[in-house]
């Protein structure tokens, strides 16, 4: 079968020394930077981005690189979310309803154990859907136009503010921003220069690159300072671990409620503007409702432990697929690996699939085995990364941001990219402070010269013909969803986020 | 109040970027919708929803008092000083000076801040440079750490070169007829 014989292909690849190596400091990295409060996927690959570059890897290797520390991440954010109720990152919020509960009770070994083979079931499914799913998808992603390609790159836009937007006018905003940011330097299709003001380091317009590290990492540092030292100086770090094999019977108890999560949470994966978070809460709040007979949920029941680690590692594998099939990011994580695969010059998309299979089925089979190296990393060495909490802020973030500055800078070697991301991570901290989502700017940045391209393809290919662009049923069918995710969560998404954040409530009042 | 002075400030700024969209010079070879077409939508639709977020405004978020804000604002000036001084001071004396003054900003005590933010430094130029071999700026001081690290990392590459090396000359599949998405 074709899908075997790719694999086999996929393993051979993956199973090089270099390629071992990098997804197993992928991992170890990776599950660092989701334990640390304040980085999480997004701000711990943009950290590396430059890394891989540094270390002149291909493009297989970097995704290697780059994926493994996604997935380690989506492991890693679990452990401060058990031991000290602060999540990790944002997908682990859910964990600490139930997990921090259990800690208390003298479980915490149960606990990150049982989180960690609940992340491995769901991290396992959600790569054996992105086999199964992206060739599918790919099948018809053949049938787009540029007129399609427009309406999807629009549909992405509109609903990448996600069901928990409040206010999609900001959602909106940030897009445009994005987009804008794009338009700078000169046109690629006439090359004339737009919007560079006589600016002679603008004429090659803005490196993405610069833009995420300064939104993502720099500004983290910004939030920071604005806290002094914030909520992670790890006092609270007493909770002892205890024993880390999780007895069986728990494991086969919640077994049905893994299976059960790391299917809605690949499909909320899928789904754009979803995501990992929305994943590990709707799988949290479904399973409650479903199997929550005696209210045992919030007080440390391992159902309430392994129902989001399942979903949001699943949803981190789902969220693959339509970047790797469609070249359209769900997330912040996928936006950003996007933003490497660019700069090594791959085009997601259809054509990777034939073009570059061992990209595709390389990093496919490296995703196994790092889960599994996760796996084995997350269960007996988990005391290893307790220990990396210690390490206070105070200390973390001038790593961060040198690291960041070092990176930016041995890429271009250039002063004016270090100036253009500390403007992008003042930026980032005023953003944050206002409530408007980055990722949106992330993706427009990145995406803009090809939607434009996309645009002006269409409508000279049909003769200045602009009602081109809802001239067929799927570009019509694409505009449609498109309008309805930007407007839906206008009407839900107040109601999703006061939920999500009276779970939030709940769990910190529990203790 | 501050979405009404951040949508106002989007309206302005989305007049600004159709006008200097507008300025772009159209060459005499142009497609059918030319280079102004997507800029001018980008505008309109960047006022409409900064009208928005002006009109409807969510509630007021928390701004830290204003030393909080002296403290961001310096962070930015030490940071934009570091980029200017990078190529004539030299990595490590400036990411030193830099990464102490982040490490006593967020709380160290000053003694401590000088030792964490010197072996920041240390740390970041030995991995980056010396491990990775990315070109940093040079300064005075990274001649002498290189005389100090350069043997002891010769010695553990050549105990790795002994497990086959690095795998990086297998031939990279980059760019193989890999255009536009679009495409």
């Amino acid at each position: 079968m074709d899908l075997w014989a790719n694999l086999y292909g996929g393993f051979e690849i993956a199973l090089t020394w270099q390629n071992l190596g990098l997804a197993l400091l992928g991992c170890f990295l990776g599950t660092i930077m989701g334990a640390l409060p304040g980085l999480g996927p997004s701000n711990g690959v943009a950290i590396l981005i430059p890394l891989a570059f540094t270390l002149g890897l291909d493009a297989t290797s970097s995704l290697i690189l780059l994926t493994a520390v996604y997935y380690g991440a989506m492991y890693g954010g679990r452990i401060s979310s058990i031991l000290l109720n602060i999540p990790g990152d944002e997908p682990a919020m859910m964990t600490c309803l139930d997990g921090y509960p259990m800690a208390r009770k003298g479980m915490a070994g149960e606990a990150l154990a049982l989180s960690g083979i609940a992340s491995f079931v769901g991290a396992f499914l959600a790569t054996w859907g992105l086999i199964l799913l992206a060739p599918q998808l790919v099948k018809l992603a053949l049938l787009f136009g540029p007129a399609e390609y427009f309406a999807l790159f629009a549909l992405a836009f509109a609903t990448l503010g996600g069901v928990s937007s409040t206010n999609q006018a900001k959602s909106a905003f940030a897009a445009m921003l994005g987009l804008g940011l794009a338009m700078i330097g000169v046109d690629t299709q006439t090359g004339v220069p737009r919007l560079t003001f006589g600016e002679v380091h603008l004429y090659d317009g803005l490196d993405f690159l610069v833009a995420i590290v300064g939104l993502f990492a720099l500004s983290e540092v910004f939030v920071f300072l604005e806290h002094r030292h914030g909520s992670a100086d790890a006092e609270e770090s007493k909770v002892k671990v205890g024993r880390i094999v999780p007895p069986m019977p728990m494991v086969i108890k919640t077994i049905p409620t893994m299976l059960r999560t790391s299917f809605l949470g690949f499909v909320a994966g899928v789904l754009p503007g979803a995501g990992a978070s929305l994943g590990s809460f709707i799988s949290y709040s479904m399973e409650k409702k479903l199997v929550d007979k005696e209210g045992t949920f919030g007080t440390g029941d391992p159902r309430g432990v392994a129902a989001p680690e399942a979903g949001n590692n699943a949803a981190a594998g789902g969220a693959l697929v339509p970047m790797l099939a469609l070249g359209v990011p769900g997330s912040g994580t996928t936006a950003v690996l996007l933003a490497v695969l660019l700069s090594l010059n791959i085009t997601p998309g259809p054509l990777l699939f034939q073009n570059n299979p061992d990209v595709v089925w390389g990093l496919i089979a490296a995703l196994f085995i790092g889960n599994l190296m996760l796996l084995a990393m997350n269960i007996p060495m988990v005391g290893l990364f307790t220990r990396v909490l210690l390490i206070p802020p105070r200390i973390l973030m001038p790593v961060v941001a040198m690291v960041s500055f070092v990176g930016i800078y041995g890429i271009s070697g250039s002063s004016f990219d270090l100036l253009v991301m500390i403007a992008f991570g003042l930026a980032g901290w005023i953003l944050r402070k206002l409530d408007v989502p980055l990722v949106p700017v992330i993706l427009g940045t990145l995406l803009g010269n090809t939607m434009e391209n996309n645009l002006r393809r269409a409508v000279t290919i049909d003769n200045g013909n602009w009602w081109t662009l809802v001239d067929s049923p799927l570009a019509i069918t694409l505009w449609a969803i498109a309008i309805a995710g930007f407007i839906l969560p206008v009407f839900v998404g107040k109601v999703v986020k006061a939920r999500m954040q009276r779970r939030d409530e709940e769990g910190s009042l529990s203790d | 109040m501050s979405d009404r002075i951040f949508g106002g400030f989007g309206v302005l700024l989305a007049v600004f970027y159709a006008w200097a969209a507008l300025q772009t010079e159209e060459s005499f070879l142009s497609d059918a919708v030319g280079p102004k077409a997507f800029p001018v939508i980008i505008a309109i639709i960047l006022g409409l929803s900064s009208a928005v977020i002006a009109l409807r405004p969510d509630p007021e978020p928390v701004w830290p008092p204003l030393a909080r804000l002296a403290e961001i604002g310096a962070a930015a000036v030490v940071m934009i000083l570091y980029a200017q001084f990078l190529p004539e001071a030299g990595f490590i004396i400036a990411t030193a000076l830099a990464a102490m003054y982040l490490t006593w900003r967020l709380g160290s005590p000053v003694v401590q801040s000088v030792v964490i933010g010197a072996l920041t430094a240390l740390v970041i130029y030995i991995i980056f440079h010396a491990v990775l071999g990315l070109s940093l700026a040079r300064g005075p001081l990274d001649a002498y750490v290189d005389t100090v690290v350069d043997p002891v990392l010769g010695a553990i590459g050549a105990f790795f070169e002994m497990f086959g090396g690095s795998g990086a000359d297998e031939a990279a599949p980059e760019a193989t007829g890999a255009t536009g998405a679009g495409d």
